[in-house]
């Protein structure tokens, strides 16, 4: 591992970073956990000593509480948006800690004086991974009144989806029905956040800052080398908003020629980027708009592409800066507005219109319905920023060194009048950018779904379509380890000849032993649909004795129908198997949850 | 069972340590291996170590889609595995209401909605997936067919001369093919518990194979004079049908033919069955079962190239094989009964037979029926099999005849030949006497093209003849993708054997009846330089020929070959 970016807001000098940086960068991630809390402890003992640089007390002021800010994060955004707000509030002095959901047990929530909640939501409302149980236990009134929190929220989503920022709402709800004392109001923000973020953030620490003093004590430094440890594990210096300039070394589909599904292996060349990934990561894909959609778009309001805007000539603007392949429910009502076209108003004015357009079409398909001629600054007003897309890794640092493998589900929708919309990510990577290109990426950590550290844990593996993605990563990175514990690995796809992803390794690796159970759900090779649920409920006694065995059960893909479905299928193998009645079956999974022993990756 | 009679010292088994093959045919508890365990195995839609040999016994070969074999190889999935299946047909005959039984499999449940029709008189079905194979066979069984030993080393399809004319006389002698077929048939009940659910009962015996096996493929045929469109030279064992006044009385045995060779291996090659003499009636299974015992026991399980009857013969003597076969079978071969051949090809179009029923001979192109653009030959054989009130007899040249239509019935049968296709007035004689075996995509041997490029070669030579002023005559002119020979190119007029991709060994100089092996005249050449040969041969043929004198025997004539005449000694001489 080599640490080479600079620690954030660091106490330390050069030498004492050089250092640390020496001892950190043989450490495994066990390893730095466990520094993590021993340089608290170390830290909570020293203070008085101090030996270690801390700021000096308020003179004489007990704190009243503290600061915590939780976060639920999926893709990153949320802990970075978290992340921020603890830096703000450290700036005022405030004692404050930073914790993930998926860390944090909820009990504690009782003891608990101030809390700022950062929060995304995903698919059709639901909370990110990291946050469900924390969210189950509020929701089911588990944690009892809460009178004396003061709390805000800040709610991330994306409004091109119908519930848009429904996790941020609930948590507000819920602790607020639980008698908290809202602080500060509720922010749902955007895909386009970043600004009015900050301005949030500002104000609600604000807020807190008048009814929680400033304490300045050893926490807030202690906080900050933790988090600076936090940052620094396996972190380079490229990020989201400083992604590293790779190449694409392999497109390959691997999907067969009669598949009604276009899948890509792709490989990025990660060299002289020092990256460092783990089995479970996500890889971040900026990519540039199809050249002729933006002529299409240019074409529709009448604009030449050459005009000027903040972000350089329209033209490339649209290409680099904006997102044309997602539509959300802004840019109807916004372009209703603007463009005057009655029609139109009457459909921006019916939700369900808005949502099953926003659903189905892209932008384009929008202006080609409702041409409006526009001005260039008015056609930007309407856009949002272009997001990079995330994608699971399926590689395995062990195994492909310095190389990042991904498994891309092309995104292709025909249209009514016979067009065809694609994904923007999906279709730069499948048909835009030629091999040897330079791609833009960044490594989204994900410590929610992480191969258990024990070697000999067995692992049961749930990844159908393009879930399979990580997999590949365990497998690699199990292989290399030598790992003992046994692999079940459950797949599906429509066919067996055209869509067993990766079909070649999965053979090799039952032939070796590492794979000790595979089980495969080909859709639509029989008369009956049989889903990897189907397979699941099937194989329900040995699974339910393979959880009892200490598995640990991973599960990738489809949020919307596939995750549901296969958590239900678990729920009725436990209960089944487990002779539980539904409510301790649920309980026996959230227990796994907990015990970060059911992880998912879903979207 | 004596064995006195042995007159040669070479006679008896080959010493020394067996072929993997014979280990795999031991330890298969006849025939089962583990094949039903892979029929479980969801990881791969192939079969595993000695299963994929094991069930060609069950009359399947395990293939792929070689023509996406390195895409799918790209895409990180094995190769499109599946199964051809080869039915048993004795003597080629099949009614109408199997007919739509077949086509409705291979429409549903292959990967290429054809139906081939083979040299071996026969149908195969190509493309079909390991979770269709027991359906398969079920679909098969329920309509009277079975698969059981079209393939492997045991005694295969029985073939049976297409007469349609002499009807009681093909009657008879297509009695005799389905009996020699179910006496030589492998005995285990492996194929009814795998593939039909079969009860298991135990206690295999297999009295005339042996628990082994045969050492390699064996080929039977009963062919009736002067006929010789099964290819007697091409087939280990052949009974010449010996007609008095119509009424079949025996059979001229001969053994020992058979066209396989190996590339680069000179102790390989094509040779003639060779006459053992006549038996009557009654001594046909003995003898049958006498001749296969003998192969069993005396033929080479050291060597697979050198395993067929055709080698034993030739290492044990003619002399003494046939002697062990009386010894065995408990009579003596009579002096050879006269016969005589005098064509190989199918007679198209209509014939009246002699008991006043009419058949219509089809020529299928490459025995292919699949709906070609324009051309919907297997729909058209649908619809003909709907309504056709006689049966359907496949010709070991891959064509087909309707045969036993009724005279009021001959206008409708011929009308919906035409409507599809199946009918054409202008295929030309050269085409009709042209054929090719399966080889690219599916076939795993083959080493060259030999169906797909059949077609548009056959309108090449259709040119020269034309250019030359030939347009009415033909040259027997076949083609086979690998030197396994199924294509029966080594008893061609003009011979292609496929050597590596648009490359063939060329070979000249057989004849029209089936009774010599053409000679290898320009190898490893391309199929412009094949042109260019025949281009000038076709030439000198034109203008020197002796009155109709064939292609084949003019080549020989004019010294551009040496004849082959005992091929075990003079194949490969210069």
């Amino acid at each position: 591992m080599q640490l080479t970016a600079p620690l954030p807001i660091s106490p330390l000098s050069d030498d004492q970073q050089r250092q640390l940086n020496q001892v950190l960068g043989t450490l495994n991630t066990q390893q730095l956990a466990w520094v993590s809390g021993y340089l608290y402890g170390l830290s909570q003992s020293a203070g008085q000593a101090g030996s270690l640089p801390v700021a000096a007390p308020a003179a004489g002021v007990a704190p009243a509480g503290s600061l915590t800010v939780l976060y639920g994060s999926q893709t990153g955004n949320a802990k970075g948006v978290a992340t921020a707000i603890q830096q703000q509030a450290k700036s005022l002095g405030l004692p404050v800690s930073l914790v993930s959901m998926a860390d944090y047990k909820p009990k504690q929530l009782k003891k608990e004086s101030h809390l700022l909640v950062v929060v995304s939501t995903y698919g059709e409302g639901e909370p990110p991974e990291s946050a469900v149980d924390l969210f189950e236990q509020l929701k089911k009134g588990k944690l009892g009144k809460l009178e004396g929190l003061r709390f805000a929220v800040l709610g991330l989503g994306d409004s091109s989806y119908e519930f848009f920022c429904q996790t941020g709402k609930d948590f507000d709800g819920f602790l607020a029905k639980a008698g908290a004392e809202r602080i500060y109001e509720l922010a749902s923000l955007d895909v386009d956040y970043q600004d009015a973020a900050k301005a949030w953030g500002e104000q609600a620490v604000k807020a807190i800052a008048t009814t929680l003093a400033a304490s300045g004590s050893a926490g807030a430094a202690t906080a900050s080398v933790a988090g600076a440890v936090q940052e620094a594990i396996g972190h380079s210096q490229y990020h989201k908003e400083n992604p590293f300039p790779a190449r694409l070394s392999v497109n390959q589909k691997i999907t067969g020629r009669d598949s009604t599904k276009d899948i890509r292996h792709i490989e990025i060349n990660l060299e002289e980027s020092g990256i460092q990934y783990q089995p479970g990561d996500a890889l971040g894909i900026w990519f540039d708009n199809d050249a002729s959609l933006v002529g299409e778009v240019l074409a529709l309001t009448g604009l030449r592409g050459d005009e000027a805007t903040a972000k350089g000539p329209l033209r490339e603007a649209l290409i680099r800066h904006f997102e044309l392949t997602r539509l959300h429910g802004g840019f109807i009502t916004g372009l209703a507005d603007l463009s005057g076209n009655a029609a139109l108003k009457d459909l921006a004015g019916d939700k369900a219109q808005v949502n099953a357009l926003v659903a189905s079409a892209q932008v384009v398909d929008v202006l080609k319905r409702f041409p409006a001629k526009l001005g260039a600054d008015q056609l930007v007003s309407l856009l949002r920023p272009l997001t990079p897309r995330l994608y699971s890794i399926a590689s395995a640092q062990s195994e492909v060194e310095e190389e990042v493998h991904l498994t891309v589900g092309v995104v292709r929708h025909p249209q009514a009048d016979g067009t065809l919309r694609s994904g923007g990510a999906s279709s730069y990577l499948a048909d835009r950018l030629p091999e040897e290109a330079e791609v833009r990426v960044f490594v989204e950590h994900n410590d929610n779904f992480r191969l258990p550290a024990n070697p000999d844990t067995p692992v049961i593996m749930v990844g159908p379509g393009t879930g399979i993605a990580p997999f590949r990563a365990f497998m690699q990175e199990r292989e290399a380890q030598g790992a003992k514990g046994k692999n079940w690995l459950f797949f599906g796809n429509p066919h067996f000849t055209q869509d067993f992803l990766y079909q070649v390794e999965w053979q090799r690796h039952v032939k070796s032993g590492l794979l000790s159970k595979i089980s495969l759900a080909f859709s639509r090779d029989q008369g009956h649909k049989i889903y990897v649920q189907d397979r699941l409920r099937e194989a329900g006694l040995e699974l339910y004795q393979w959880l009892e065995a200490g598995a640990h059960l991973y599960v990738c893909g489809d949020a919307n129908h596939m995750a549901r479905d296969v958590q239900q299928a678990l729920l009725d193998v436990i209960a089944t198997h487990g002779q539980k009645s539904r409510e301790e079956a649920e309980e026996y999974l959230s227990e796994l949850r907990r015990a970060k022993r059911y992880q998912r990756d879903v979207y | 069972m004596s064995k006195q009679t042995i007159s040669t010292q070479k006679a008896g088994p080959v010493e020394g340590p067996l072929a993997d093959n014979e280990r795999l045919k031991r330890e298969s508890n006849f025939l089962r291996g583990t094949i039903a365990q892979d029929l479980q195995d969801p990881l791969t839609g192939g079969f595993n170590g000695d299963n994929f040999q094991l069930i060609r016994f069950h009359g399947m070969y395990q293939q792929d889609d070689r023509d996406i074999r390195a895409e799918r190889a790209a895409q990180k999935l094995e190769p499109l595995h599946n199964v051809m299946l080869r039915a048993r047909l004795p003597g080629g005959i099949i009614t109408p209401a199997q007919w739509q039984v077949i086509d409705k499999f291979a429409e549903e449940h292959s990967l290429y909605g054809s139906i081939r029709l083979t040299t071996r008189q026969t149908f195969q079905f190509h493309g079909v997936l390991k979770r269709d194979i027991k359906l398969m066979h079920q679909t098969l069984n329920g309509t009277g067919i079975d698969s059981i030993a079209t393939a492997g080393d045991v005694n295969r399809n029985v073939l049976c001369t297409s007469n349609p004319v002499e009807s009681e006389l093909h009657q008879e002698a297509y009695e005799w093919a389905k009996k020699i077929s179910e006496h030589l048939l492998p005995k285990t009940r492996a194929y009814v518990e795998i593939w039909l659910d079969g009860e298991k009962l135990g206690g295999d015996e297999e009295p005339i194979l042996g628990s082994n096996y045969l050492p390699r493929k064996f080929k039977t045929t009963v062919v009736i004079p002067p006929h010789n469109d099964v290819d007697i030279h091409a087939n280990d064992l052949n009974f010449v049908a010996i007609a008095d006044k119509g009424k079949l009385v025996g059979f001229n045995v001969l053994v020992g033919g058979g066209l396989a060779m190996t590339h680069g291996d000179t102790s390989t090659y094509p040779r003639k069955a060779s006459d053992f003499g006549f038996i009557p009636l009654s001594h046909v299974l003995e003898v049958a079962a006498a001749v296969v015992s003998t192969q069993r026991d005396w033929g080479n399980r050291v060597s697979r190239k050198n395993a067929k009857t055709k080698y034993t013969l030739e290492r044990v003597g003619v002399e003494a094989f046939k002697a062990e076969v009386e010894s065995r079978a408990g009579i003596q071969f009579g002096p050879v009964r006269p016969y005589e051949f005098t064509s190989r090809g199918d007679r198209f179009g209509w014939v009246e037979g002699i008991d006043g029923k009419h058949h219509l001979t089809l020529f299928i192109e490459n025995g292919r029926l699949l709906d070609f653009p324009g051309k919907p030959l297997k729909t058209g054989m649908l619809e003909i099999a709907k309504v056709h009130q006689g049966d359907f007899r496949l010709t070991a040249n891959q064509n087909l005849i309707i045969a036993g239509v009724p005279a009021k019935e001959k206008l409708r049968i011929e009308q919906l030949a035409r409507q599809y296709g199946l009918l054409d007035d202008g295929v030309s004689e050269q085409r009709k006497q042209s054929m090719a075996c399966v080889a690219l995509p599916t076939c795993p041997l083959a080493m060259a093209e030999a169906e797909r490029m059949l077609p548009a070669f056959v309108t090449d030579i259709e040119g020269l003849l034309a250019k030359h002023a030939l347009a009415q005559d033909a040259i027997i002119f076949r083609v086979t993708g690998c030197p396994n020979g199924c294509g029966r190119a080594m008893l061609a007029e003009v011979g292609l054997v496929g050597k590596a991709p648009g490359r063939y060994n060329l070979h000249l100089g057989g004849n029209l009846e089936g009774t010599r092996i053409p000679r290898l005249y320009q190898e490893n050449i391309t199929e412009p330089q094949i042109l260019a040969e025949l281009d000038t041969l076709i030439g000198r043929w034109a203008k020197e020929r002796n009155g109709a004198e064939c292609f084949g025997d003019f080549v020989i004539r004019a010294g551009v070959v040496a004849p082959v005449i005992d091929s075990a000694r003079d194949f490969y001489a210069a």
